[in-house]
């Protein structure tokens, strides 16, 4: 690891600075604003340092549908174990995949069914498992928005290139333009800003918002993931909000450029392509998906397996959706911290690291007493 | 023969070579007490402390430590947070058939030097070996007896609203180095496991000091976070610790990062919580720090009355936030 990571963290994480601009935000917030954070990353991140305690009364920030896991539909999980319990087949996993409920079951229960189920930290580990293991299939479960695409797109192109027939990818990525454009397409909405992705916004651009500004009048402004940027990021969303503006505002050009990645977002469309994907309790949303394209065919599971995506109900009473769509603040969820809790979850927002009701549990703990309506 | 076979936990003659060869090569001390299906130890005085553990870790050599290191060292800190003193342990190994001999002669003779530094000799054991893929290459259980001085009522059920709570040194470390490794991660020397025998420091607290510490508790699985609500959970009072006071190392906190961990929830295996009487809070550190082991120890935050078990933690960015505990595998983020 390069040090200048640790120096942000650091930099960008100390009391001092985040006070003093916790005393710019008690001078710019004058009326109540609503403003959503659409990355798990920022949901868990905010809930970690304690953000919302300093918050002032009139702000109120709610999470958007940028966790990966939480997104995935429930019959994407049970294509999932279906994959996990195929005789000869390892299924390779990001670990917050494991007790994600579908229909049927979490990965982690069909692990002790028997499933062979592999916890891997990226695509190419996938891919070492599948050199080593070679009289297994191992598939490589993807999930993610455009940080995770791009790897799990050069991983097959090698796989490719070293002729690993026991390789290929279950694809379930998705696209985060196409779910904002929906997202604030909902008449219901009632956010005024939006805190963009930092790590996704790398891959796509500042430039990738400014047709959504245009069209809906929603204040973007991109940060990153230190407690000062969070509160930078959001500072610059009220200033917008105050002003009667709405543009895209890049606050983390440290990482982020107007253009974004083009090489990667190159390398994520030469082996994938948009297709419509359905999402947890969204429903399905047109081009919002991506399935890995017919040339990479022998790299797709879910050719090679013939599995197919089955319609499923999402769990009763579960509201993870009106939670994503940023509607449901999880502490109003009639099953959050009662039916549903992370070592028993319903919904995915509940089990997933980045999910929002994991992050309120985690750090506003099981408190019975509800928060002020929304 | 360089590897272990069924044959070897079979109690014939691989057997008895395997423990004239390797094990009382390392461990004499069950020479000494015969190899009977017994160890017959010296009666004490007092109330004793019975402690048992098992080791999986994976994998079994990791920087700072490897199994056989551990599960001397991690029984021995199970004893000692009640304030025991460790007199003598077992050893129990359960072996994968194809297990390289080189690597448990590695694991025997770490166990021997971890005894040592610990002055807690292992007195008795066994071996099992089962077939290949039954068991993943070695597994270990430690089991060890301790005397608890009459003076010394140490329990995580009697933290005090007043007092402090100190962590030992730096938090995350192993948890880190295990994680680290398992993903093939390398942050150089920083990199390293805590494992320590904590028994000397804990001695040294409660003789020089008696009736000052309250609770300990050595923050394993779980890591600070579940340790410190169990605690509160069980005394029936409320905590409120500082971020910026707890030690994290620059390298374990890059690692963290990186893997989007939260340091407070890893394990630590050489380090202790220790809850104390707030008047006597610099003969406390003072004693802890003058182990190597506790040369980092600090005080992280408070026992307050309130809601049994609710730990609050004051972050770094000046916010707060409760602490719950551990409920799975901490999970590495994905995006």
């Amino acid at each position: 690891m390069k040090s200048y990571g640790l120096r942000y963290v650091e930099e960008f994480g100390g009391r001092d600075l985040v006070s003093g601009l916790a005393f710019e935000r008690e001078r710019v917030v004058n009326r109540p604003i609503s403003l959503m954070e659409v990355c798990g990353t920022h949901t868990m991140a905010v809930a970690r340092h304690g953000l919302r305690d300093l918050f002032p009364a009139g702000l109120r920030l709610v999470s958007g549908p940028g966790c990966p896991v939480c997104v995935t539909s429930a019959g994407d999980i049970d294509a999932f174990i279906e994959i996990a319990l195929t005789p000869g087949v390892i299924a390779a996993v990001f670990g917050d995949l494991l007790r994600v409920p579908g229909a049927s079951g979490s990965l982690s229960e069909a692990r002790s069914r028997g499933a062979r189920v592999e916890v891997v930290y990226s695509p190419m580990d996938a891919l070492e498992l599948a050199a080593d293991e070679r009289k297994d299939l191992v598939v490589f479960i993807g999930v993610g928005f455009e940080t995770t695409t791009p790897a799990i797109a050069a991983t097959i192109l090698e796989a490719a290139r070293r002729r690993l027939g026991n390789f290929c990818v279950y694809a379930s990525n998705k696209l985060m333009p196409p779910v904002l454009d929906a997202l604030f397409s909902d008449p219901d909405l009632k956010i005024q800003g939006v805190l963009c992705p930092g790590h996704v916004s790398a891959i796509i651009g500042a430039q990738a918002y400014e047709p959504l500004v245009t069209k809906y009048g929603i204040a973007c402004v991109i940060a990153g993931f230190e407690p000062a940027d969070i509160i930078g990021g959001l500072i610059r969303l009220v200033v917008q909000v105050d002003a009667g503006m709405a543009r895209v505002e890049n606050c983390y050009p440290r990482v982020v450029t107007r253009e974004g990645n083009q090489q990667a977002r190159d390398l994520m469309f030469q082996v994938f392509e948009p297709v419509d994907a359905k999402w947890r309790g969204l429903g399905t949303i047109p081009g919002s998906g991506l399935a890995i394209r017919s040339r990479f065919k022998a790299f797709d599971a879910s050719h090679r397996l013939g599995i197919k995506t089955g319609q499923v109900r999402e769990p009763e009473g579960c509201r993870c959706g009106d939670v994503l769509m940023g509607r449901l603040v999880p502490l109003d969820c009639p099953l959050f911290a009662r039916r549903c809790t992370p070592l028993r979850p319903v919904g995915p927002c509940m089990v997933s690291s980045e999910g929002a009701c994991a992050a309120y549990y985690r750090t506003e703990g099981n408190r019975s007493t509800k928060s002020s309506s929304i | 023969m360089d590897k272990i076979l069924i044959d070897h936990g079979s109690g014939g003659l691989l057997s008895q070579e395997l423990i004239q060869g390797l094990f009382l090569k390392y461990l004499p001390t069950q020479r000494i007490l015969g190899l009977e299906d017994c160890a017959i130890i010296p009666g004490r005085q007092g109330k004793l402390a019975f402690s048992t553990d098992s080791y999986v870790v994976d994998p079994i050599f990791f920087p700072g430590g490897d199994i056989g290191r551990l599960a001397v060292n991690g029984t021995i800190n199970d004893l000692s947070m009640r304030g025991a003193i460790p007199f003598c342990m077992s050893l129990s190994l359960i072996l994968e058939e194809g297990f390289p001999m080189a690597d448990l002669e590695r694991v025997i003779e770490s166990v021997a030097h971890a005894s040592d530094e610990a002055g807690v000799p292992v007195v008795t054991g066994d071996t099992k070996v089962v077939p290949r893929q039954k068991a993943d290459k070695i597994f270990i259980n430690t089991t060890g007896m301790g005397v608890v001085p009459d003076h010394v009522e140490i329990s995580g059920a009697s933290a005090r609203a007043g007092d402090v709570i100190i962590i030992s040194g730096s938090v995350a470390d192993h948890g880190v180095t295990i994680m680290g490794s398992r993903a093939g991660l390398s942050l150089g020397g920083e990199l390293e496991s805590d494992t320590a025998a904590l028994n000397r420091m804990v001695e040294g607290l409660v003789s020089r000091l008696p009736g000052t510490v309250h609770a300990m508790r050595d923050p394993t699985r779980g890591g600070v976070a579940t340790a410190l609500t169990e605690i509160a959970q069980a005394s029936g009072v409320a905590m409120e610790v500082d971020e910026a006071k707890i030690p994290v190392k620059p390298g374990i906190k890059a690692a963290c990062e990186l893997l989007g961990l939260d340091p407070l929830y890893l394990a630590n295996e050489g380090k202790c919580i220790v809850i104390a009487a707030s008047d006597q809070v610099a003969a406390v550190l003072e004693t802890i720090r003058s182990m190597p082991e506790g040369k980092d120890a600090t005080v992280i935050g408070e026992v307050i009355s309130g809601p049994a078990g609710r730990v609050t933690l004051r972050t770094r960015a000046g916010g707060a936030r409760l602490i719950v505990p551990l409920e799975g595998e901490p999970l590495p983020r994905i995006c």
